[in-house]
C-alpha cells in the first residue's frame, strides 16, 4: 500500500516549504503549489514542454538522490522526484542571476516598440522583464545592433508576425502541430535569424489559428482583426459562452464603451480547455448596431410598407395579428436554432399558452419526423456523455459528424483523446482533413446509405457513438443509430451544430416534445405542463414540423407565423420557405438584422444579441452554460420579453419576463420522470441505383463558410478552405480528368474545381456553405442528385 | 629512443590506395569481424567494456557502458535497434575522423559490423558532415564494397545493413540528439532528454551514437585483445587516440599516440612550433575547450591531465598558436563561429552568440573600458550551464579563458585603439623576420 502511495504522489522541497503533488508533475508546477511563479515563456501547460527559452530556470541542491544537479535546471522540463530539493529565485542566488540573465539575453534583439504593439499591457515578457529583468540595458548602453526583420509578414489572411518581437519559445508551431494537427508553421533558419514561416506556397491553414495569438508571449503574433485596435488596459473583459456551435467553448469577450473589440478562449478545463475555434474567436461583428434592427416595424396599413413603430403599437399590431390568425386557422412558430435556452423556453410556451398549438419547431435546416422521434427517445433528458468521457472510451463512433467543422471544441478534445490512445471510426462519405487528423478509421457511406452501414457496425459498451445533424436526411439513420447503441450498451450523443438546438430540444420546441422532454401525446406530461402553466388545455396531438409549417403556411392551412432568427437558405427548401411566408396570413419576425423573413413580415421586433442579454446554452452533453449580459442596452430585449409582451396583449401571460424569471419556472418544471417515448424505427432506405452522370449528393457545412453570424467577419471569411467538388477517380476518368466540373442539380447549378477523392461510386461532395445561399438554395435539395460535366478549358 | 607513436587507426594511411578493401584485407582487415563474429554479442560488448574505450567524441564516456545502457535484446522484434556513427566532424580544429574515413573508411565500417553484432542492431547509419562530398563519396564506396564482399547486407554473417546518410551543413548535428532529428529528415536541433538515445532515440527505438573513433577503435579491440588496448594509455584513459595538430606546427596532422602524452612530446614529434616562433596558447580538444598556455606543456593528454589543468581533452584538436597570434582575433573568429551555427533553439546560446560577437568585435577595434571585460565574463556566466546544449557552453570557453590568461592583452587593444598586432605575421605566409620585430 505504502509503495503505491509513493508512485502516486512525490513530496519534495521548494524554497524550503515541502510540497506533495502527483508523481509526473513538473517541478515549474509544483512551485505554484507553494506560491512560487517562476517566469516561463515556451512552459505552457496544454502544450508538451520544449525547455527552449530557458527563462525557468532553477537550482536543484539535491535532485532526490542526495546529490545535487550540477547546472540550473529548467524548471518546465524537470519532473518531481521524491525528496527533491529545489531552489527558485525567491531563495537561490544562481537561480536569479540565471533568470535575470535570461531575461537580459531575450531583451537584447527585442524592439522597444511596447508603446505601439498590441501585446503591451498583456504581455508575460513586458511582465517579467518587469518583475525579474533589470531595468537598464547594457546591451544597448554598448550599442548594440539588433536583428531587424521586414514587418509585419502575413502567414494567413488572419494572423500577422513581427518577427523582430519574436522569441522563439515555439508556443505557436508546438500548438499547431499537437493541439490541432495543422503544421503549416514551423521555425526556419537558424541562430539568431530562426523564425516562424510557413511553406511559400501555403499559408497557416487551421480553424484554430487565434490559439496562436493568445498564447503568444510576446507581440509577435496578432491577428488583422485586431491589430492596432486597442490597448489592453483599456478593454473591459466579462466572461461569456460561444454562440456559435453545441460546444459551450467559454470565452472571455473584451469590450470598450459598449462595443465588442475582440473575443478570447477562456479557460475552463472542463469544456474546452484554454482553445476555441476561429469562429468563436472572430465572428462577432454582426451583434454590432450599424446593422442591426434597432426599433420595431410594423406594416402600414394603408402603404403596405413597413414603418417605425413604439414597442407598445408593435406588441399590440403582433398580439391582434396572432390572435386572428390562431382563430382563423393557426400559428406556427419556428424559432431558430441560436435561441438561448430561456427563450426557447418562452417560444415553447407561447406556442403552447398565447396560440394553443404544437406546430414548433426550432429546426431551420433540413430534418424530418424520424428525427423528432429520435430527439423525443434518445436526446432529450440524456446527459451520458460529457467531455471528459472521451478520454476514457476506447472507442468514439461519428456518425455524420464532421467535429472539425461542426464542434471545434469537440474536435480538440477528441484529438487530446487520440493522443492518448482513443480510436476514432467515422461513418462518412470520405475521410474528411478533420477525420485524418483524429488517426480515425472510415467505414465509407453514401449519402442516404449511412443506415444501411450503420446498421452493419459492431462496438461495444466502452464505446461512445457521437451522431451529427446531418443523418436526419438519411432515412432509417438515426434509427439504426438508436438501435445500435441499444444493442451494444454504447453511450450516444447528439451533437448539432447550433448552440441553441440542445437547449430548444429541452425546452420542447418540437411539434411532439413539451418542456423537460415532455411527450405531447402522453396525457401526464401534459397534466404535468398544464399544472405547472396554471392553464387546463394543452393540444393534445403532435404538431406539424418546421417543413409542414411551411408547406402548411403556403397553402393557407396555417393562418399565421412567428419566425424567430431563421435563416432561409438553411431550410430545406428556401424557396419554398420565402413563397409560404409571401403566402401567410400574418407573420412576426424577432430578429437581430434585416432579413427575407423581416422584409415579409407584418411586424418586426429586434431582439437582443448575446451580448445584451443574460441567458444559457446547453452544450450537446447536456451541459447547460449560462452567461450573463454584458452590454445594458435599453431597448434591447430578449426574444422572451418580446414574447411576453405579445403574449400579455393577447390576453394571456407567459408568467415571466426577464429571463432570472424564465430560468426559475424552467427549473420549477423541471425534467419528466416518465417513460421516454420508443426510439423510431425507419427502415433503412433501398440501396440507390448508382448511376455515371447523376451524381448522390453528399456535403456539409464546413466551420468558416456564408451564414448569417460571419456578417462581416470578412477576415475570418478569407480563410474558409477552398471549394472544391470532390469526385472519386471513377468520375474523374469518365470526365477524362478535366480540373473543373459543372454540378447541376434541381435548383440551380455551380462550377468548382475539382478534388479526387476517395468516395464510394457514383457521389460527389461540394460544401454546403461556400458561397452566398449555398447548396439548398442554389443547387439541389436535401438528399438529392446532381447531374456532372466536365468543363473543358 | 623509441617513437611513443602507436599508429593502430593510422597505420595503413599511408599503404597505396589504403582505402580500397584490398589493401584493407592485405593488411589483415576483416579479421577481428571474423574473431568478434566467433563470439556472442555479449562476450564483444564485455570485451569493449573491458578495453576501457571512452568515447572519442569529446565527452569520454565509457562506450562499453553506453551499449550497456540499451533495453535488453527482444528477440520478436530484430529490427528493433540501431547504431548510429557520429561522422558529422565540424568543431573548428579537429581534424581526426575525415582524415580516417578518407584513408581507410573499412577501418571504420568492420568497426560498424563488430559494433552492430554487439548490440544486436541490424541497421546502422553513418552520419556524415555533409560539407565533405570527398569522404561522404569514399565511404559510400566503401560501403558497396563491403556489401559485394559479403561483409554487410541481410545475409551477411552479421546481418548489418550499413546507411551513408550526409547531414547538410550544421554543426549543431554533431550534438546527438539533433544528429538523430536530423537524420528523421527534422530539422536539427537537440532533443529534450529524458528519453535517452539507448531507450527512444532514432524513430523512437533504442539507439546507440557513437563517434567515428570510437567505433573506428573496435576492430582492434577485438582483433589485438581488450587487455593489450587496456595496456596502453594511463589509468582512466585507456589506449590510443589520434592527436590532431594544426596551426603554427612545423608539420601539422594526425599523430596517433597513447593517452597520456603531452604536448611537448607531441611537437617533438611535429617538428615544433613554427621556427623561430614561440608557442603562446593552444586549444587541446577544439574550440570548444578552454585555452591552454606553454605552461600546460607537459600536462598528461588525457581525460583527467587535461581536466585538472582546467580544460578539456575534447577531440584532441591541438590548434598551436605562436605569439604572432592575437588572442582577441581568435576569440572572436570562434565566436562568429558559434553565432552562425548556433541552432537558435534555446536563448542563451541564440542570443548570447549574437551579443558576445559584437561585444568581441567592440574590444578588437580597440573600443569599451576594462569593465566590458568583466561583464564579457559575465555575460559568459548567462550563457554557459544556461544553454539548452552544449554548444552555449563551447561558445563561451575560449572567451573565458582568453580573458583569464590574457587580459593584459585586451587591455592593450584599449590603449592602443585597436588591435596591436600585425595580422599578417600570424599567417602561414609571412615572412619569418617581420613576425618577430612586430611582437618586439
Amino acid at each position: 500500500m505504502s509503495d503505491l502511495v509513493k508512485k502516486d504522489k512525490v513530496t519534495l522541497t521548494i524554497d524550503g516549504k515541502p510540497v506533495t503533488v502527483p508523481a509526473g508533475t513538473l517541478v515549474i508546477r509544483a512551485a505554484e503549489q507553494v506560491g512560487v511563479q517562476v517566469p516561463r515563456f515556451c512552459d505552457h501547460p496544454l502544450l508538451a514542454p520544449v525547455g527552449a527559452c530557458r527563462q525557468c530556470l532553477v537550482e536543484v541542491p539535491d535532485g532526490g538522490n542526495g546529490r545535487p544537479i550540477p547546472k540550473p535546471q529548467a524548471s518546465c522540463t524537470l519532473t518531481c522526484a521524491e525528496g527533491m530539493v529545489v531552489e527558485t529565485q525567491v531563495t537561490n542566488a544562481v537561480a536569479e542571476k540565471a533568470q535575470r540573465g535570461v531575461m537580459e539575453l531575450l531583451l537584447i534583439n527585442h524592439p522597444l516598440d511596447c508603446p505601439v504593439c498590441d501585446k503591451g499591457g498583456e504581455c508575460p515578457l513586458q511582465n517579467q522583464a518587469m518583475s525579474n529583468g533589470q531595468g537598464e540595458s547594457r546591451f544597448a548602453a554598448q550599442e548594440g545592433v539588433k536583428r531587424t526583420f521586414e514587418k509585419p509578414i502575413p502567414i494567413s489572411p488572419q494572423i500577422l508576425l513581427d518577427r523582430e518581437r519574436c522569441i522563439v519559445c515555439q508556443r505557436c508551431t508546438r500548438f499547431a502541430a499537437e493541439i490541432p494537427g495543422d503544421p503549416g508553421i514551423a521555425l526556419i533558419q537558424r541562430g539568431a535569424s530562426q523564425q516562424i514561416g510557413t511553406a511559400t506556397d501555403a499559408p497557416f491553414d487551421s480553424y484554430f489559428s487565434g490559439n496562436i495569438v493568445q498564447i503568444c508571449p510576446v507581440g509577435a503574433l496578432t491577428s488583422a482583426d485586431y491589430r492596432f485596435r486597442a490597448r489592453p488596459f483599456d478593454l473591459v473583459s466579462s466572461p461569456s459562452i460561444a454562440e456559435h456551435d453545441s460546444c459551450g467553448a467559454a470565452i472571455r469577450v473584451d469590450h470598450r464603451r459598449g462595443k465588442v473589440v475582440r473575443r478570447l478562449a477562456g479557460n475552463d478545463p472542463e469544456v474546452n480547455e484554454e482553445w476555441i475555434s476561429d469562429k468563436d474567436r472572430y465572428a462577432f461583428r454582426y451583434q454590432r448596431p450599424a446593422a442591426r434592427l434597432t426599433h420595431p416595424l410594423v406594416r402600414d396599413a394603408e402603404s403596405g410598407e413597413l414603418r417605425a413603430a413604439s414597442w407598445p403599437e408593435a406588441f399590440t399590431v403582433a398580439a391582434r395579428g396572432l390572435a386572428a390568425a390562431k382563430a382563423a386557422s393557426g400559428v406556427g412558430v419556428l424559432t431558430g436554432g441560436r435561441v438561448t435556452g430561456e427563450d426557447a423556453y418562452a417560444y415553447s410556451k407561447f406556442a403552447r399558452v398565447a396560440l394553443g398549438t404544437n406546430d414548433i419547431d426550432f429546426r431551420a435546416r433540413p430534418h424530418s419526423a424520424e428525427e423528432a422521434a429520435f430527439l423525443a427517445s434518445t436526446v432529450a433528458l440524456a446527459s451520458d456523455v460529457s467531455y471528459a468521457d472521451l478520454d476514457r472510451a476506447r472507442v468514439v463512433l461519428l456518425l455524420g459528424l464532421e467535429p472539425e467543422d461542426e464542434a471545434g471544441t469537440l474536435f480538440l478534445r477528441l484529438r487530446k483523446a487520440v493522443a492518448a490512445g482513443l480510436e476514432v471510426v467515422s461513418v462518412a462519405p470520405f475521410a474528411s482533413r478533420g477525420l485524418r487528423k483524429l488517426n480515425g478509421r472510415l467505414v465509407p457511406a453514401a449519402p442516404g446509405e449511412e443506415a444501411i452501414a450503420i446498421a452493419a457496425l459492431e462496438v461495444d459498451k466502452d464505446t461512445i457513438v457521437l451522431v451529427g445533424e446531418r443523418l436526419a436526411t438519411s432515412p432509417g439513420a438515426l434509427s439504426a443509430a438508436a438501435a445500435l447503441a441499444a444493442r451494444s450498451g454504447a453511450r450516444l450523443a447528439w451533437v448539432p451544430r447550433r448552440a441553441g438546438d440542445r437547449g430548444a430540444v429541452e425546452t420542447g420546441c418540437l411539434p411532439n416534445l413539451l418542456p423537460g422532454g415532455r411527450p405531447v401525446e402522453e396525457p401526464a406530461a401534459r397534466i404535468d405542463i398544464g399544472e405547472a402553466w396554471g392553464i387546463t388545455h394543452l393540444p393534445a396531438t403532435d404538431g406539424r414540423d418546421g417543413a409542414a409549417i411551411l408547406a402548411a403556411a403556403a397553402s393557407g392551412e396555417l393562418g399565421g407565423l412567428v419566425i424567430g432568427g431563421v435563416d432561409l437558405d438553411d431550410l430545406a427548401d428556401p424557396a419554398a420557405a420565402r413563397a409560404a411566408i409571401e403566402a401567410a396570413g400574418f407573420v412576426v419576425s424577432l430578429e437581430l438584422t434585416e432579413t427575407d423573413v423581416t422584409r415579409a413580415a407584418d411586424v418586426v421586433f429586434p431582439v437582443a444579441p448575446t451580448t445584451e442579454k443574460a441567458g444559457m446554452f446547453v452544450t450537446w452533453e447536456g451541459r447547460p452554460r449560462t452567461f450573463a449580459k454584458i452590454f445594458d442596452v435599453p431597448g434591447s430585449l430578449a426574444d422572451l420579453r418580446v414574447l411576453a409582451g405579445i403574449a400579455d396583449e393577447m390576453g394571456t401571460t407567459l408568467g415571466f419576463s426577464t429571463t432570472d424569471g424564465a430560468r426559475a419556472e424552467m427549473e420549477q418544471v423541471g425534467p419528466w420522470d416518465g417513460a421516454r417515448p420508443a426510439a423510431p424505427t425507419v427502415a433503412p432506405a433501398h440501396a440507390r441505383k448508382v448511376l455515371k452522370t447523376k451524381l448522390a449528393l453528399a456535403t456539409w457545412k464546413q466551420l468558416v463558410g456564408h451564414g448569417s453570424l460571419l456578417e462581416d467577419a470578412d477576415v475570418l471569411l478569407e480563410t474558409q478552405r477552398p471549394a472544391v467538388a470532390r469526385i472519386n477517380a471513377e468520375t474523374h476518368e469518365m470526365l477524362r480528368g478535366s480540373s473543373e466540373v459543372t454540378l447541376t442539380g434541381d435548383r440551380g447549378q455551380v462550377t468548382l474545381p475539382v478534388e479526387v477523392t476517395d468516395l464510394p461510386e457514383g457521389v460527389v461532395w461540394v460544401p454546403a456553405n461556400a458561397w452566398p445561399g449555398g447548396v439548398l438554395a442554389t443547387l439541389s435539395g436535401p438528399g438529392g442528385s446532381v447531374s456532372v460535366k466536365g468543363v473543358q478549358r | 629512443m623509441t617513437s611513443p607513436i602507436t599508429p593502430v587507426l593510422t597505420a595503413n594511411w599511408g599503404t597505396d590506395r589504403s582505402w580500397t578493401l584490398d589493401a584493407y584485407t592485405a593488411q589483415g582487415g576483416y579479421q577481428a569481424l571474423a574473431t568478434a563474429l566467433t563470439k556472442t554479442p555479449d562476450e564483444v560488448v564485455a570485451a569493449v567494456k573491458d578495453s576501457g574505450l571512452r568515447g572519442r567524441g569529446g565527452a569520454g564516456f565509457p562506450t562499453g557502458m553506453k551499449w550497456g545502457f540499451l533495453p535488453p535484446y527482444d528477440d520478436n522484434d530484430p529490427q528493433s535497434r540501431y547504431l548510429v556513427v557520429n561522422a558529422d566532424e565540424s568543431e573548428p580544429g579537429t581534424c581526426k575522423d575525415i582524415p580516417l574515413m578518407m584513408a581507410s573508411p573499412h577501418t571504420l565500417v568492420e568497426g560498424v559490423i563488430i559494433s552492430s553484432y554487439a548490440i544486436r542492431a541490424k541497421q546502422a547509419f553513418i552520419y556524415v558532415r555533409g560539407e565533405v562530398l570527398h569522404v561522404i563519396r569514399r565511404l559510400r564506396a566503401a560501403v558497396a564494397e563491403a556489401y559485394a564482399a559479403g561483409h554487410l547486407g541481410p545475409d551477411s554473417p552479421a546481418g548489418v545493413d550499413l546507411i551513408v546518410h550526409a547531414g547538410a551543413g550544421a554543426y549543431i548535428c554533431g550534438e546527438e540528439t539533433a544528429l538523430l532529428d536530423s537524420l528523421e529528415g527534422r530539422r536539427g536541433q537537440p532533443r529534450l532528454r529524458p528519453p535517452f538515445p539507448a531507450v527512444a532515440g532514432l524513430y523512437a527505438r533504442p539507439t546507440v551514437i557513437n563517434n567515428v573513433e570510437s567505433i573506428a577503435s573496435v576492430p582492434a579491440i577485438i582483433g589485438k585483445g581488450a587487455d593489450w588496448f587496456a595496456g596502453l594509455g594511463t589509468e582512466k584513459s585507456k589506449g590510443f587516440v589520434i592527436y590532431s595538430l594544426s596551426g603554427h606546427v612545423t608539420r601539422p596532422g594526425q599523430y596517433e599516440a597513447p593517452l597520456g602524452i603531452t604536448l611537448r612530446e607531441l611537437l617533438d614529434l611535429a617538428g615544433g612550433v613554427r621556427h623561430g616562433h614561440q608557442l603562446k596558447f593552444w586549444t587541446p580538444g577544439g574550440s570548444s575547450t578552454p585555452l591552454l598556455t606553454d605552461a600546460h606543456l607537459d600536462v598528461p593528454l588525457d581525460y583527467e591531465g587535461v581536466g585538472a589543468a582546467g580544460s578539456m581533452l575534447g577531440t584532441r584538436a591541438l590548434q598551436i598558436f605562436d605569439e604572432t597570434t592575437c588572442v582577441v582575433r581568435a576569440v572572436l573568429r570562434w565566436s562568429e563561429f558559434y553565432k552562425h551555427e548556433s541552432c537558435g533553439k534555446c536563448t542563451p546560446c541564440r542570443e548570447g552568440t549574437w551579443w558576445l560577437v559584437q561585444v568581441l568585435t567592440r574590444l578588437e577595434a580597440g573600443n569599451g573600458s576594462e569593465a566590458d571585460l568583466d561583464q564579457l565574463l559575465d555575460q559568459c556566466e548567462n550563457i554557459a550551464g544556461r544553454s539548452f546544449c552544449a554548444l552555449g557552453d563551447g561558445a563561451t570557453s575560449p572567451v573565458v579563458s582568453s580573458v583569464q590568461l590574457f587580459r593584459e592583452e585586451y587591455l592593450a587593444h584599449l590603449e592602443h585603439g585597436g588591435c596591436p598586432f600585425d595580422a599578417a605575421a600570424s599567417t602561414a605566409w609571412a615572412p619569418r623576420r617581420q613576425s618577430q620585430e612586430v611582437h618586439a
